[in-house]
């Protein structure tokens, strides 16, 4: 068995953005609970034993928790590489430099489109201007700037003016995610999955900005799997190199395996009843589909069990109701229907234009890591 | 679509330095040396470890290339720039111009 390498830590689920795009479970209230500061300081000393060197805050937005400037030096003294992965809102100035003194290593900022109408319409609230403030911010204290922009049917045709607009902002690297569909995403799939049209110019002005930015800019172009023949080589695997800790302490393979988890009824994988070390090597759910002896079926047989390791747990999932089949994405897939019929869709000439989408809720904080501060 | 860009041109006159963003420390639970940045964990051999630590802005290729024949007997030309190289494709080191 593998050592894993990285923790996807989601700090929160209270994020003041409403992206109709985003994998967080649509259950959010389910998560107030949050890991207290002490407790997410022994996850992270946990996970560096076990061997992660990468910890990756996200959330919602992890700046939400002001423990964060106590997280951050926790988990750099013990060695590991901290990436703040942040909508922007909630790093102030005085946070920032907070930061940086305790030694995170990298920040990734948000934004969801090149023009602030839209961005702000995407992201349920004004924050355009303040992401750009971030951004000049993030380059002033010497951290690169990577910015993180998911695409969709809303936004994918402004693609070459995102790019721009990058570069204007002179970002070290961008990455231009497709939209998975999980979560909030997967309730809005309808409306955000875009064409084939679409997807193939977007590919052109992404291959043409890498010729006129490439050696300034590292530009990150993530297919969506809808559209491609095998599934996505998902975490590299099932507990195999990484894993998630949500915000009430429940951890888990895969970011998006919330429900997955509690459909499959297995013993608690929370980090408040166990110790990591155990839930990494000894848990039923770590182990359900580590490997390939849970494979059916083209893939058990396939050539490319080695390369997509059966496409994505949590896709096969929520699409048929059973974690065990092979990702419908897969065009082997006997379920592989359900994915072009949403293709389809996204492609009949006569659909509506402008559906409605459902934005991301705030679940809010129940839980104050802090002491209220006192303004004179 | 194909992510892979075209390799780096490196000369054995460049001064490399690892990107900001990069550090390189040794990983205990594995008992190997690892270069860490955001999505990406290079796995170093010793001779990676060596070049690394002269990657410091001031040693350009060929020096390091000539220190390293002399710690190493197995050197073979190009193991410095080959790797330099690999590493600023993957924006992992930096070469400053001008």
């Amino acid at each position: 068995m593998d050592k894993p390498y990285a923790l996807l830590a989601e700090l929160t689920y209270a994020c003041p953005l409403h992206c109709p795009y985003c994998s967080n479970p649509l259950a959010l209230d389910d998560y107030r609970d949050e890991l207290t500061t002490d407790e997410w300081q022994r996850v992270f000393a946990e996970a560096a034993d076990l061997g992660v060197l990468q910890v990756h805050l996200s959330g919602g937005e992890p700046l939400q928790r002001h423990d964060i400037v106590d997280l951050v030096p926790c988990a750099n003294k013990l060695g590991i590489y901290t990436n703040l992965i942040t909508s922007g809102l909630g790093f102030s100035t005085r946070r920032a430099e907070q930061l940086r003194d305790a030694g995170l290593d990298h920040v990734q900022v948000s934004i969801q489109a090149d023009e602030r109408d839209l961005s702000d319409q995407i992201a349920g609230t004004a924050s355009f201007e303040r992401k750009h403030e971030v951004a000049r911010l993030v380059k002033q204290l010497g951290w690169p700037l990577t910015l993180n922009v998911v695409l969709h049917r809303q936004n994918i045709d402004r693609i070459g003016a995102i790019l721009d607009m990058a570069a204007v902002m002179e970002a070290d690297r961008i990455e231009l995610a497709n939209t998975q569909y999980y979560g909030w995403a997967g309730r809005n799939r309808a409306e955000l999955l875009p064409s084939r049209d679409q997807l193939e110019r977007a590919e052109t002005v992404v291959r043409a900005a890498r010729g006129r930015l490439g050696d300034r800019m590292e530009i990150i172009y993530v297919i969506p799997d809808y559209y491609s023949q095998y599934p996505k080589p998902c975490m590299d695997g099932w507990a195999r190199r990484q894993f998630t800790v949500v915000p009430n302490g429940e951890a888990l393979p895969c970011p998006a395996a919330h429900e997955l988890a509690r459909g499959l009824r297995l013993p608690s994988t929370n980090v408040r009843e166990h110790p990591l070390e155990w839930i990494w090597a000894e848990s039923p759910l770590f182990k359900q589909f580590r490997g390939d002896e849970w494979m059916p079926d083209p893939c058990r047989s396939g050539d490319r069990r080695e390369i997509d390791f059966g496409g994505c747990r949590c896709q096969a999932f929520a699409l048929t109701g059973d974690a065990a089949r092979t990702d419908p994405v897969c065009h082997l897939s006997p379920d592989h229907e359900l994915v072009e019929a949403a293709v389809t869709a996204a492609n009949d000439p006569t659909r509506p234009r402008d559906g409605v989408m459902i934005p991301r809720p705030n679940p809010g904080r129940t839980r104050s890591q802090i002491p209220l501060e006192v303004r004179r | 679509m194909p992510s892979t860009r075209p390799m780096a041109r490196i000369d054995d006159s460049m001064r490399p330095r690892l990107a900001r963003h990069v550090r390189m420390r040794f990983d205990a639970a594995r008992g190997q040396y690892a270069l860490l940045s955001p999505e990406t964990v290079w796995v170093l051999n010793d001779t990676g470890v060596a070049i690394v630590e002269l990657c410091d802005a001031r040693h350009t290729i060929a020096e390091i290339q000539s220190e390293l024949r002399s710690r190493y007997d197995q050197v073979a030309d190009g193991d410095v720039r080959r790797f330099v190289a690999d590493l600023v494709t993957k924006h992992g080191m930096e070469i400053d111009h001008g």
